[in-house]
């Protein structure tokens, strides 16, 4: 490992000796197949998705697996089918999907808030202190480990099978990126900015503000999106078991496969995944705000 | 644990009274580990002095440094400073990349609680005194690694230490970059006489700059050999080339090769 960093590390001081003035900049090249790559992948899952629909479903199964175009159509093209019309049990369409969005995307936004604040206080008592790190540390590890399935039964009994249940499903998926994370960016920050720190009599709490927190912060944010992406999945997870109030993506995904609406089905599935997607997309954005002029390493 | 820091006056311009300004008297250390790391080392420097300690990887030339500003505190013996007006200047520039140059400028005198009032001048006499005032709103990314070291050098400035520690700041830096760091860093040493001690394995850096220079023998470190350095200042770049020079960067270089175990 430092056979190999500390090349690279000459290097890239003679790349900055001899660039002083300008910053590396991405090459334009780079422009255009960002997006041709994408788009060919993209295309190439489409085809296989009617592939499958055409070729492998013989005529009776068709139905579980309907042509892309039927399913944006039906589900995200069609604003509202009222329950009980058009044959259908659930009732359908964009309002129905938004809805969903809307409840799930509260509880990953309350689970996520919750983890974020939890995860935070907990690595910085971790940092501040060796006892504190291996006293907790194991813990985390076993939570993280731990599948979260076989709590439900629990987390219902006691919680209710409710909003909160599902908020704390999302706390418990979520928040082991953001303590490992916001940890790993306070405990490595190099000695010799600690012995600046010391040399200039900085209190512990200067320490932490004025130097770990700045330098934790591109680590920080990687937790972040991370566990952003995480409580999604919490909220849609939780929504299976836990079905009181509101019903969110991943109930409606549960009620369409029941009522056998499959075009639905497919919709609040694509539904998840955006969502899933526009939080990892915004906290990556987000990061490169807090961050980007000054951390080498992030990239759009 | 005979470190005394004494109480003295952090204004330079007060400070200028009698007594050397850092003071090693018969100073042992052995560290934890029982590595013995220096054997009474005695010298001292004063104000207007620059003396650099040249000897082997791993003398404990380092070491010295740590001692004086109070990083080390297992040392064993006399070394007497006055800790509030020391500036210390690390092998790596230590700036913290999420500021710009003017923010790491101000860090040392914000963590000393100035107000960025009072040290908005100083600040900027500091940038101009190496070259750095037009680049003081870029991030430590854009500069050069000289760019980076002046900068780191301003740092220091900004709280007009008496008594300048420099652990071989330019190692790092090509050729072209470390003379003309040299050359600046001796017009900064000129304007401030402040009291220096500088750390290198350059034998010609240590007698450019230098009042005297001090040879270390190999662990545990000792003085073995110490050399007044007789040229004028200012030094220009060419004395580097003149007989005297080489005749006295010899002479280091033979005890320096005795040193070696």
């Amino acid at each position: 490992m430092t056979a190999l960093d500390d090349p690279a590390h000459s290097a890239e001081a003679i790349a900055a000796a001899s660039t002083a003035e300008t910053p590396t900049a991405p090459s334009k090249s780079a422009g255009i197949t960002r997006f041709v790559g994408p788009l060919a992948v993209f295309g190439l899952f489409i085809a296989f998705w009617y592939f499958v629909h055409h070729v492998l479903m013989s005529e009776p199964k068709k139905p579980l697996v309907p042509v892309p175009h039927r399913v944006v159509q039906e589900s995200i093209l069609t604003w509202n089918i009222e329950r009980g019309t058009a044959g259908s049990r659930t009732g359908g369409g964009l309002l129905k999907l938004l809805e969903g969005l809307w409840s799930s995307l509260q509880v990953a936004a309350l689970g996520l808030g919750i983890a974020i604040a939890l995860g935070f206080l907990l690595a910085t008592l971790m940092s501040q202190a060796t006892w504190v790190q291996n006293s907790v540390w194991p813990f985390l590890i076993a939570l993280q480990a731990m599948p979260i399935l076989a709590f439900v039964p629990l987390i219902g009994t006691v919680i209710g099978f409710n909003f909160r249940a599902r908020v704390m499903v999302c706390v418990i998926i979520a928040i082991f990126p953001i303590v490992a994370n916001t940890l790993f960016g306070l405990l490595s920050v190099d000695k010799g900015y600690h012995e600046l720190m010391s040399l200039n009599g900085a209190s512990r709490w200067t320490r932490l503000m004025k130097l770990q927190y700045p330098a934790a912060m591109p680590s920080i944010f990687t937790g972040l999106q991370i566990s952003a992406g995480l409580s999604v999945v919490g909220a849609v997870v939780g929504d299976f078991f836990f079905r009181q109030g509101e019903p969110g993506l991943g109930r409606l995904i549960n009620l369409y496969q029941a009522s056998t609406e499959y075009e639905q089905m497919y919709g609040a599935v694509i539904m998840s995944a955006v969502l899933g997607i526009l939080v990892f997309v915004m906290f990556g954005w987000l990061g490169n705000r807090v961050v980007g002029n000054w951390h080498e390493k992030r990239t759009g | 644990m005979t470190t005394q820091p004494v109480a003295e006056p952090t204004h330079p311009e007060e400070s200028g009274g009698p007594g050397p300004a850092l003071v090693f008297d018969e100073l042992s250390m052995v560290f934890p580990d029982g590595t013995h790391a220096l054997d009474n080392v005695s010298f001292s420097v004063d104000r207007g002095e620059f003396v650099t300690v040249v000897g082997p990887s791993g003398c404990g030339k380092s070491t010295l440094l740590r001692i004086a500003s109070g990083l080390e505190q297992h040392a064993d013996g006399g070394c007497v400073v006055d800790r509030d007006s020391i500036g210390y200047v690390f092998q790596d520039a230590t700036l913290f990349p999420w500021r710009t140059v003017r923010k790491n400028v101000e860090l040392i005198a914000e963590l000393h609680g100035e107000s960025s009032a009072a040290m908005a001048s100083r600040v900027d006499e500091s940038l101009e005194l190496v070259n750095l005032d037009e680049h003081q709103d870029k991030y430590p990314r854009q500069l050069s690694g000289g760019m980076r070291m002046r900068a780191s050098l301003a740092r220091s400035l900004v709280l007009q230490p008496n008594v300048f520690l420099f652990d071989e700041p330019f190692g790092a830096l090509d050729e072209i970059s470390r003379e003309r760091l040299n050359d600046e860093l001796l017009s900064l040493f000129k304007a401030k006489n402040f009291a220096g001690l500088f750390i290198t394995h350059s034998i010609a850096e240590a007698v450019f700059l230098s009042t005297r220079v001090l040879v270390m023998s190999a662990r545990p470190g000792r003085i073995v050999a110490d050399y007044e350095v007789p040229f004028e200042y200012p030094r220009s770049h060419d004395l580097r080339y003149e007989p005297a020079f080489a005749e006295l960067s010899g002479k280091i270089s033979h005890d320096l090769r005795g040193a070696h175990p």
